[in-house]
């Protein structure tokens, strides 16, 4: 899907319209669309990317590494209110492991034992064993 | 995704838009990428749908650019509204030129260049069309 930045044509929108038109359309009760409204659409969503990008790295502990992380994208969506409609979709990752612990937690209605916390407790985020939240 | 790629790396070429490319250097994580898409795609969903509201409200059935303008008011991103249009302007100004081109090679055509023509047509509408379709790496099935 590249769009092709070089050449003499300096595209306007990059994002393949096909494809925004597909994604459009598969929204119920939208009937038809109009070609001002497709490119606009994918215009818009060329600036969203950049905001969510831009805004992520600003805000994000990413950067100590010069990297744009998952975690930066995923910070971005609980902590600001533009983007809070990607909080689902972003959801923040936590280890398996502790998932786990807490379903349990859950069953047994809120008494974990300390001994056992701290014997399971893992500081690092392997991204293996990640499990959505 | 390389679209995608492209998009946020070169910032040389980025069009008028609001916020600060990336730094050069900074590395973007595969699963960043990945996460970026989605999001671009629920962007999408959601914009369309609250465009479809304001089509609705004005009892309308083809979403139009105004509808699209005034979901982005809705979703709290005022801030592309005034670039947005703008750059519809000059997207209008663009199509326009190309009715006009093509009107004129009608008018020039006998029926050898007719011919001609008409695929030169055809390959220039379609061309950003079946490109972007063309180069897509996943198929989107209907």
């Amino acid at each position: 899907m590249a769009a092709r930045p070089s050449g003499g044509e300096n595209r306007l929108v990059s994002l393949p319209l096909s494809r925004i038109r597909v994604i459009m359309k598969s929204s119920p009760e939208v009937s038809s669309i109009n070609q001002d409204a497709l490119f606009l659409t994918a215009r818009a969503t060329e600036l969203f990317v950049q905001y969510l990008a831009s805004y992520s790295y600003k805000h994000g502990r990413g950067k100590e590494k010069r990297a744009l992380t998952y975690s930066d994208l995923s910070h971005t969506a609980e902590e600001c209110e533009t983007f809070q409609f990607l909080a689902d979709i972003l959801p923040k990752k936590i280890l398996a492991s502790k998932y786990l612990k807490m379903l349990e937690k859950e069953k047994r209605d809120g008494g974990v034992k300390e001994e056992e916390e701290e014997k399971e407790e893992e500081e690092d985020e392997s991204e293996d064993e990640d499990a959505e939240s | 995704m390389a679209w995608l790629n492209w998009w946020l790396y070169s910032s040389g070429h980025q069009p008028v838009g609001l916020d600060p490319p990336l730094p050069d250097g900074v590395n973007i994580s595969k699963e960043a990428r990945s996460a970026i898409s989605r999001a671009a795609s629920v962007f999408v969903l959601y914009a369309t749908s609250c465009a479809n509201n304001f089509a609705m409200k004005g009892k309308r059935k083809t979403l139009n650019a105004g509808d699209v303008l005034s979901a982005m008011e809705e979703m709290e991103f005022q801030r592309f509204v005034a670039p947005l249009k703008e750059s519809l302007e000059v997207y209008r100004r663009e199509q326009k030129g190309k009715k006009e081109a093509r009107k004129d090679k009608d008018k020039k055509a006998d029926s050898e260049e007719q011919d001609k023509s008409r695929e030169e047509e055809n390959d220039d509408d379609d061309e950003r069309m079946e490109e972007e379709e063309q180069n897509e790496e996943e198929e989107v099935d209907n």
